[in-house]
């Protein structure tokens, strides 16, 4: 507590002007949080607000010497609420003051404006009422004059008992005086008092200060002060002795009263308002123009409207500032993030700053179209994806191909991706359906979903590898939903691979499928003996492993489920010939593929730089009849 | 020029006591300045020659405190009435939100009156306001003169005050008239300013 004992009741001088409020506050320190609760207390300055609150403080803790009675200035009570907010300290901060007993307040007419700060206040008087506790707050008006308050927090303030105290009338004047003087021991003439009292000063304090010149001047001089002297002595203040100079005092104050009618009249209170709104919003840090041009406006427009749309675009701002920060902290402190007249340019740029910090996976460069074998097994699906892009986003979208594994979906779905970038396309994203759930999982933990999603959403076609991993994910299908109808709502390209038919998958949410099946699917057939020559001779022709067409023709007429399987049987024959040294032809093919039906396994040869005693037909036995039989046998 | 500055929330109006020389002009000001209250009394700035004639001009700043929540100061100041100091009239005259004419009421003194009323139009019109559209009124001063001294209030009325402005009879060395006058062209200026921006 900051203020000194001389606060106390048996101190304070009761006059007709301070007799209510000196009892209210001397019922609440007798019954804190008992009769009224909160106690306001208002009146000018000067009067005693200060002392009659510290009164109450120091008499209730007199009385219970437990109570914890908190004083303080609401000055104060503003820079803890600061410094605890700088700090972070929020919750000690209101730790500390929920657990006061009697809390004392004073000024609180500074309240007006701090919207953080009243809220913070409503949340404590609310907790402290709730507990019973008592809260006194003083103020130099009362509540409903305090500008611009909640008005929640109004309600309350004036929930309790409002008493005011007004100046002291003469006789008080002259008991202060006396008191005054009786407390420091000094004595004065009766009548040098009476005139004191009688100079009809605004407040107690003015008459401490003119009791204090006086007695300054009678300890200076060492000699008794006259009554006659007392106007002069205190500066000419108070109710002037001439009656000519005071006509004349009334001569400025009538002139004075005039011009503010006059002023009053000229001024728009519309503008003022608008003029405080400006200043606010420049010290924030906000560019102002448009409440600035308003100002020039002739009538009053909707300033209120005005200045809650100006606070929404600056919170929208704010939040853009926050995300666009998060992504790329260069971009906090951004300019177009002050000005409310940019709030598109703002967006636009988020969407730079999330769409642009990591691009989606885009297609392998490797797998292009002029490397995809064509034939009827795959035929439509080639088809369709040439038209898709010719063009892309308006003839099949989504294209989705299915058929069995390893028949190049992969291939013809990143092939389609380079095409369209090769087109003109900016961003395209091809990526596995398994890898985009991964994506979201983790974009779920670090709390980036919105950057995740903007990313998605920015591009110009999404190729979707294998969905069939959609299945059962059922976040990454409403994620997917959301994307695939806000890609398909702009006219963007969808293509799909998947496994199965959309209508055989498995665990997939209706909308979807209803939607892939919406646009073209088409299948890739195993591949047919025409493909599977084709593709021989190609990867032969690529390997330069000479092949004849017997060979070509005699490997096409064997069964393959897939062009991946045909590749592997062709990488085998190429590194069987390599390591012995032979030529690939029909029969060694034949030799290698369709071994004698015995029950032996071939040893793998090693690969790669071998000891020239392994290459010797004679020493080295690679096969080995009934190996497993044998291993077995060795192992028991 | 703007009167009300809503951004520092402040009023600020000049007002200029214009005319011929020895007319009162600084007796107004200093009538004003001795009854402003002593707290609100900022320094009158006289410069004036050794007879006390204004030499440049006087300068009375008033600070009339918070008005409406507006910080409201008032700016008056007077030319030199004599004839040759043309050129100090016209930059005194400058900016100026409202004038306020000073007549001798003097019988001797009214062709002086009309030749400086005709050198304020002259000079209002260099700045490049119409004379017709500032805030003016008229004072007619030493009415404490015995009154075959005077000329009367018809005929300077009718010498002066064609365009039928507010007029107020002053004595400015004791006062009576000199805050009717005051008040009259501060009401004036203000109307002016809230009539300027209905009309915006």
């Amino acid at each position: 507590m900051t203020t000194g004992s001389r606060y106390r009741f048996d101190t304070y001088i009761v006059g007709a002007a301070n007799r209510l409020a000196m009892a209210a506050a001397r019922a609440v320190a007798e019954g804190p949080g008992t009769v009224y609760n909160p106690l306001f207390i208002y009146g000018p300055s000067g009067l005693g607000k200060t002392h009659l609150l510290a009164a109450v403080g120091t008499h209730a803790r007199q009385l219970a010497p437990d109570l914890d009675v908190e004083y303080v200035s609401f000055d104060d009570f503003v820079e803890q609420f600061h410094a605890a907010v700088s700090g972070g300290e929020m919750e000690a901060f209101r730790r500390r003051w929920v657990a006061v007993d009697v809390l004392l307040v004073d000024d609180v007419q500074f309240l007006t404006g701090r919207r953080e700060l009243q809220s913070e206040l409503l949340r404590l008087f609310n907790t402290l009422q709730g507990t019973g506790k008592q809260i006194v707050l003083t103020s130099d008006r009362p509540p409903q004059e305090i500008a611009d308050v909640d008005e929640r927090l109004l309600s309350r303030l004036a929930g309790g008992l409002i008493v005011d105290i007004g100046a002291p009338d003469y006789e008080t004047r002259l008991a202060i005086l006396r008191s005054a003087c009786t407390e420091r021991s000094v004595q004065l003439p009766g009548d040098v008092l009476e005139t004191l009292a009688r100079l009809e000063l605004p407040n107690v304090r003015e008459l401490h200060g003119a009791l204090n010149r006086v007695m300054a001047e009678q300890q200076l001089e060492g000699r008794a002060v006259a009554s006659r002297e007392v106007w002069g002595l205190v500066g000419g203040r108070g109710a002037p002795p001439a009656p000519a100079e005071s006509a004349e005092a009334s001569e400025y104050a009538s002139f004075l009263s005039d011009i503010a009618s006059a002023v009053a009249a000229s001024v728009d209170p519309w503008k003022t308002r608008l003029a405080e709104a400006i200043a606010y919003w420049r010290g924030e840090g906000f560019r102002t123009g448009v409440l600035e041009r308003a100002m020039q406006l002739s009538a009053s427009p909707d300033v209120q409207g005005l200045l809650d749309t100006f606070a929404a675009a600056v919170d929208h701002l704010r939040l853009l500032e926050r995300q666009a920060g998060s992504a790329d902290p260069l971009l906090a402190g951004h300019e177009v993030f002050r000005d409310p007249e940019r709030v598109a340019d703002a967006e636009a740029l988020l969407d730079r700053a999330l769409a642009g910090d990591t691009p989606p996976p885009a297609p392998d460069p490797a797998m292009v179209r002029a490397s995809f074998e064509v034939a009827g097994s795959n035929q439509l699906a080639v088809r369709a994806a040439d038209a898709v892009v010719a063009e892309p986003g308006a003839r099949y979208s989504p294209l989705v191909i299915h058929g069995p594994t390893g028949t190049g979906k992969t291939h013809l779905l990143h092939a389609i991706g380079n095409a369209l970038l090769a087109s003109g396309a900016r961003r395209v994203a091809c990526v596995n359906a398994a890898t985009f759930g991964e994506e979201l999982i983790s974009a779920l933990q670090e709390g980036t979903v919105h950057r995740w999603r903007a990313r998605y959403r920015a591009v110009d076609a999404l190729l979707l590898d294998d969905i069939h991993a959609l299945g059962g994910k059922e976040r990454t299908q409403e994620e997917f939903f959301h994307l695939f109808n806000e890609l398909h709502g702009l006219g963007r390209q969808i293509v799909l691979t998947s496994g199965v038919a959309p209508r055989e998958l498995g665990g997939l949410e209706e909308r979807l499928r209803s939607r892939f099946e919406g646009g073209l699917v088409v299948s890739i057939q195993p591949p047919e003996r025409a493909l599977r020559e084709a593709l021989f001779a190609r990867w032969f022709r690529a390997q330069e492993v000479p092949a004849d067409a017997e060979l070509l023709r005699y490997l096409g007429e064997r069964p393959a489920a897939s062009s991946r399987e045909v590749l592997g049987t062709a990488r085998r024959l190429r590194d069987a010939a390599g390591h012995v040294g032979l030529a690939l032809t029909v029969g060694f093919a034949m030799e290698t593929l369709e071994p004698p039906r015995r029950t032996s396994i071939a040893v793998p040869r090693p690969s790669g730089g071998i000891d020239a005693f392994l290459l010797n037909e004679e020493k080295v036995v690679w096969d080995w009849p009934d190996l497993t039989g044998r291993l077995i046998e060795e192992l028991r | 020029m703007s009167i009300v500055n809503y951004a520092t929330r402040e009023i600020t109006c000049k007002i200029v006591y214009y005319g011929a020389g020895r007319s009162g002009k600084t007796t107004n000001l200093q009538y004003i300045y001795a009854q402003v209250p002593p707290e609100r009394k900022g320094n009158m700035v006289s410069l004036a020659t050794q007879t006390d004639r204004t030499l440049f001009f006087d300068f009375l700043p008033l600070d009339l405190g918070n008005i409406s929540g507006f910080t409201t100061r008032f700016q008056l100041y007077t030319v030199p009435g004599q004839v040759y100091y043309q050129t100090t009239r016209k930059l005194v005259l400058q900016g100026a939100d409202g004038v306020v004419f000073v007549a001798d009421s003097q019988a001797r003194q009214l062709a002086e009156n009309v030749e400086s009323l005709q050198d304020l139009h002259l000079n209002l019109a260099e700045h490049g306001m119409d004379a017709r559209h500032v805030p003016l009124v008229i004072q007619y001063n030493k009415r404490d003169l015995p009154p075959e001294m005077l000329t009367g209030v018809d005929e300077l009325q009718e010498a002066l005050n064609f365009r039928g402005v507010p007029d107020f009879q002053a004595d400015a060395l004791h006062g009576p008239g000199v805050f009717e006058t005051l008040r009259g062209i501060s009401e004036l200026v203000l109307k002016k300013l809230s009539a300027h921006q209905a009309a915006k």
